[in-house]
């Protein structure tokens, strides 16, 4: 069987373990000792249509724009805000709040917990299925220096390789960690770095590359997709071929059942002729090649456009684009200015929205919650949403722009029930809940527990019409505190499955 | 060529301001509870959903003339034809196949070539075929086949040689002829949209089970829930400037349409509510065409659905010890799923068409057999024209990397199944629609 297929299976078999047991815990939840009254009989009749709904409650005004810009920083350069953040990034500005994120000092400390599985056992990311998924959720949870890990996240994407033909969670790892050594740092060093990286010589077959046998599959996509782009005259299907050539040399061997050890250059196996790659001649090697990449015309503007598209949904004017070009070539390749300039544009600020990777929504759940990784559910579930980290679904990376169907919509709901839940109030058992709650109280409470995050007032006035309207008119005087908790939940719930929580 | 594919594997609608929300007209409640006969009110009695979850959404989805529909099913990796359709009378074939070759002994004749038989594992659909309801590609694929997994499925399911395209071929049939309101109108039984299916414009949906399809919230029960649950839609529908948030609403309101018309198929503890007049294999490809037949038969307005096959049929290693089974799951499944549609009285309206995105090498390679060209495609059901279409080309002249030849083109069968099925010029839908052949699939 396919290693996908049997992850497919595994997969599904997780999953259907873990909704039995859900379902068991519904079915032998405690019950309150008077629900039956409500539960067996049916309505006699069928319930009436709902009233025309009342006009919302009045709810207290939205947090203002520094609040707002906060929390889109937090969200874009980072995965979402812990509590206190967005006070901090409000009090000290937006240009030293950038500051801070993309020149931290010293390396990243992880604040809080270790993560653990269900069981409580440390993690085993080289080795069992879907925790290297969950030791980089973590990472992105508790680091510190959230901007370096978004960074790798977006690199991940950029140089996209997956453990699907990889095979082995501990060159994913390593790969990773080559990334987030680079992630800030110079772009050449951080192409030089995965030019010869164990998982990605595997990836895309560098170490089938050899002269005489000329695999292009690096050569391809290190111009498509890594540093020039596709369609736009940079290289032609000659410069593929003779940057093959040149890429060509790298060597590794299998050994069976430890799969592939022993990497290397290995300078027989180089195409040692002559090559001509956009226009110019000589007995390029890869590091020439690389060089070649670099220095072409059509780099620049590559790195810039597509950097600007992991953090701004709208393409940066010609004086924009003009500037962070300079600023790119100018400071040798370097990663760190270009993200300060785009994370102190105005474009950042503007009104409209990105849709949060699937990870990024999961990590800014957990850092809103102070939850760390106490469950190993966050990996077949980032799989129900549409990204399981390392395994992504071609070398093109992930597209961002189709996040959202009808079932990763209901995978990101089924994050916000696991993330919750250890939280939720419970109607039945434990303190009781306030049995006079009015519906402006409940929203406001809802939005406190969820971190006071920015909401349109139409999603506002929509949240604040349900909860008005969602309880029965009367209500037994046992029906009050219960009912009114499960209002509480169903917002939260709402809240963060809403548009505004979803793309911000 | 990958963001393409990428596009066309994760593709949903770009959503514009606008454009219409989910509406509910047409039938009445009552007469939408009376057409799903009982299965429906024993939901309602059972487990005190209420008539919320049955409202407008599912009134509408069972309102109208039903359409027919094309199921298509997927073998992931690349098939061996040649091990459901084995070519025992070819004098080469023994010699290719020393160790996997099917003993002429076993099987069941094929009649249209008296070269081939049909496998014991493929027994299923060698019942179908004696009864009329099997039409056959022997080799099907395309020229300068592509041995990529990724390149060849790529190219059957945009319709198209072209790495670039961005849609589905039943994507853009949709967005030609589909509904603005109907996420269910094309629908994938897996845990991901079927990149066939991704349109530019009209709504879809990936469901992988429908009983699959519910939100628990921990602490909300009756009385919150079904507001609850209302209340995504209604945060859904709200308009917005924005693109980007107004993509994320609609896919909410789409959630809304089809958790309506999904939740009569789960009890409140998640299993199934719906039966079927027979009985499936047990496995997890048989239970969704199982609850694929309950669907139609609630009257769901479903459209164009894919499944894939939980075979793994990319046999480089160990074929016979792992392709016999995955082939007779595949075709025992299809064989009851026939046999449902018969006991429902579904079986004019629904044809299924069965293919991968490549056969493998005719000559094996000690334990396997590895990415070869032309494989074998079938269009199954009451209505199909049980012809076959192309011959089976010999082992004797293979292509230029000793593979298989094709003698039918996958373009030509699709041209053939919008015209013939769908009613629906392929010129439209598929490029180069005119260069095609249109072999006869559908009984006229």
């Amino acid at each position: 069987m396919p290693p996908t297929l049997l992850k497919k299976r595994l997969r599904r078999k997780h999953h259907r373990q873990h909704a039995r047991r859900l379902r068991h815990a519904r079915r032998h939840r405690p019950r309150h000792q008077d629900e039956q009254v409500f539960v067996i009989e049916p309505p006699a009749q069928p319930p009436k249509p709902k009233p025309k709904p009342k006009p919302p409650p009045k709810l207290p005004p939205p947090p203002d724009t520094n609040h707002r810009n906060a929390e889109r920083l937090l969200w874009r350069a980072g995965f979402g805000p812990r509590p206190g953040d967005v006070d901090h990034v409000v009090s000290v500005g937006i240009d030293a709040a950038v500051h801070e994120l993309v020149y931290p000092t010293g390396t990243a400390n992880l604040i809080g917990p270790a993560p653990r599985d269900e069981d409580g056992n440390a993690l085993a990311p080289e080795d069992a299925w879907g925790h290297d998924h969950l030791w980089w959720l973590d990472r992105m949870v508790r680091s510190d220096q959230p901007l370096a890990e978004r960074m790798t996240l977006i690199f991940h994407d950029w140089f996209a390789t997956s453990n699907d033909k990889v095979g082995s969670q501990r060159m994913m790892l390593d790969q990773n960690a080559t990334i987030r050594a680079n992630a800030l740092g110079s772009f050449k060093d951080l192409l030089t770095a995965l030019t010869q990286d164990p998982a990605m010589l595997v990836w895309l077959d560098g170490i089938e590359n050899r002269a005489g046998d000329v695999n292009e599959n690096y050569g391809r996509e290190v111009m498509e997709l890594f540093t020039l782009g596709a369609d736009r005259g940079a290289y032609t299907e000659q410069d593929v071929r003779e940057l093959a050539r040149a890429l060509s040399g790298f060597d590794a061997d299998w050994v069976d059942g430890s799969g592939w050890q022993n990497f290397r250059y290995v300078p027989r196996r180089h195409d040692s002729g002559s090559k001509t790659v956009f226009g110019q001649t000589g007995n390029f090697d890869w590091q020439d090649a690389l060089r070649l990449l670099l220095e072409n015309l059509y780099h620049a503007s590559f790195f810039v456009t597509k950097l600007w598209g992991y953090f701004i949904p709208t393409p940066p004017d010609g004086a924009t684009q003009a500037a962070l070009q300079k600023l790119y070539v100018d400071s040798g390749y370097g990663i760190a200015p270009v993200v300060e300039a785009i994370l102190k544009h105005p474009d950042l600020y503007a009104d409209r929205a990105l849709v949060k990777p699937p990870v990024v929504f999961n990590a800014g759940l957990l850092r809103m919650l102070g939850r760390g990784i106490d469950t190993s559910a966050w990996s077949w579930l980032g799989d129900m949403a549409g990204q399981h980290l390392f395994l992504p679904p071609n070398v093109s990376g992930w597209d961002d722009s189709t996040w959202l169907d009808t079932s990763t919509w209901r995978g990101r709901s089924m994050m916000v029930t696991y993330a919750l839940e250890p939280k939720h109030v419970d109607p039945w058992n434990g303190p009781v809940y306030d049995p006079a709650e009015d519906a402006v109280t409940a929203v406001s409470r809802a939005l406190v527990f969820t971190g006071g995050p920015t909401l349109s007032t139409e999603t506002r006035n929509t949240l604040a019409s349900f909860a008005g309207s969602c309880l029965p008119g009367a209500m037994a005087s046992w029906q009050q505190s219960p009912y009114r908790a499960m209002r509480q939940n169903a917002l939260r719930h709402l809240i963060l499955t809403s548009s505004d929580w979803q793309a911000s | 060529m990958r963001n393409a594919a990428a596009e066309a594997g994760r593709g949903l609608p770009s959503v514009e301001p606008g454009m219409p929300t989910p509406a509910g007209t047409g039938l009445s409640r009552r007469s939408f509870l009376e057409r799903s006969a009982g299965m429906a009110l024993a939901v309602y009695g059972a487990n005190r959903l209420g008539l919320g979850a049955l409202r407008e959404g599912v009134a509408a989805a069972a309102s109208g003339a039903p359409q027919r529909v094309l199921v298509s099913i997927f073998l992931p990796g690349g098939c061996d034809g040649m091990s459901v359709l084995a070519p025992v009378g070819d004098t080469r074939y023994a010699q290719l196949r020393p160790t996997l070759a099917i003993p002429p002994s076993t099987g069941t004749p094929f009649a249209p070539d008296a070269r081939l038989r049909w496998s014991d594992p493929a027994g299923g659909l060698s019942t179908l075929h004696g009864e009329g309801k099997v039409t056959v590609f022997p080799a099907i694929g395309y020229d300068h086949p592509d041995q990529s997994h990724f390149t060849s499925r790529h190219f059957w399911e945009v319709g198209a040689t072209d790495a670039h395209a961005r849609y589905g071929w039943l994507g853009r049939y949709l967005d030609a002829a589909g509904a603005d309101d109907n996420p269910l109108q094309a629908l994938s039984l897996d845990s991901d949209l079927s990149p066939a299916l991704a349109p530019a414009r009209v709504p879809v949906a990936a469901v992988e089970r429908p009983e699959d399809f519910d939100f628990w919230v921990p602490g909300v029960d009756d009385p919150v829930k079904e507001p609850m649950l209302e209340a995504f839609g209604d945060l859904g529908r709200l308009a917005t400037s924005d693109p980007v948030k107004a993509g994320a609403r609609k896919v909410a309101t789409e959630v809304d349409t089809v958790r309506r018309q999904l939740a009569p198929f789960a009890t409140p503890d998640g299993n199934p509510s719906y039966n079927s007049p027979v009985t499936y294999p047990d496995s997890d490809f048989a239970r969704r065409l199982a609850a694929l037949g309950a669907m139609l038969a609630a009257g769901l307005p479903l459209h164009c659905v894919t499944i894939n096959s939980d075979g793994g049929f990319d046999t480089h290693s160990g074929q016979a010890d792992s392709l016999p089974g995955d082939v007779k799951g595949t075709c025992d499944a299809v064989l009851t799923f026939q046999r449902d549609l018969e006991a429902r009285g579904l079986a004019d309206r629904v044809l299924v068409v069965l293919w991968s995105e490549f056969g493998r090498r005719p000559e094996e390679n000690g334990s396997g057999t590895d990415h070869g060209a032309a494989g074998t495609a079938f269009v199954i059901g009451a209505k199909s024209s049980g012809q076959m279409i192309g011959e089976f080309p010999g082992l004797a002249t293979l292509d230029d990397d000793d593979n298989l030849r094709a003698t039918s083109d996958f373009r030509a069968m699709y041209c053939s199944l919008l015209e013939q099925w769908l009613g629906f010029d392929s010129a439209a839908v598929i490029p180069g629609a005119s260069s095609f052949d249109r072999p006869t699939l559908v009984k006229s």
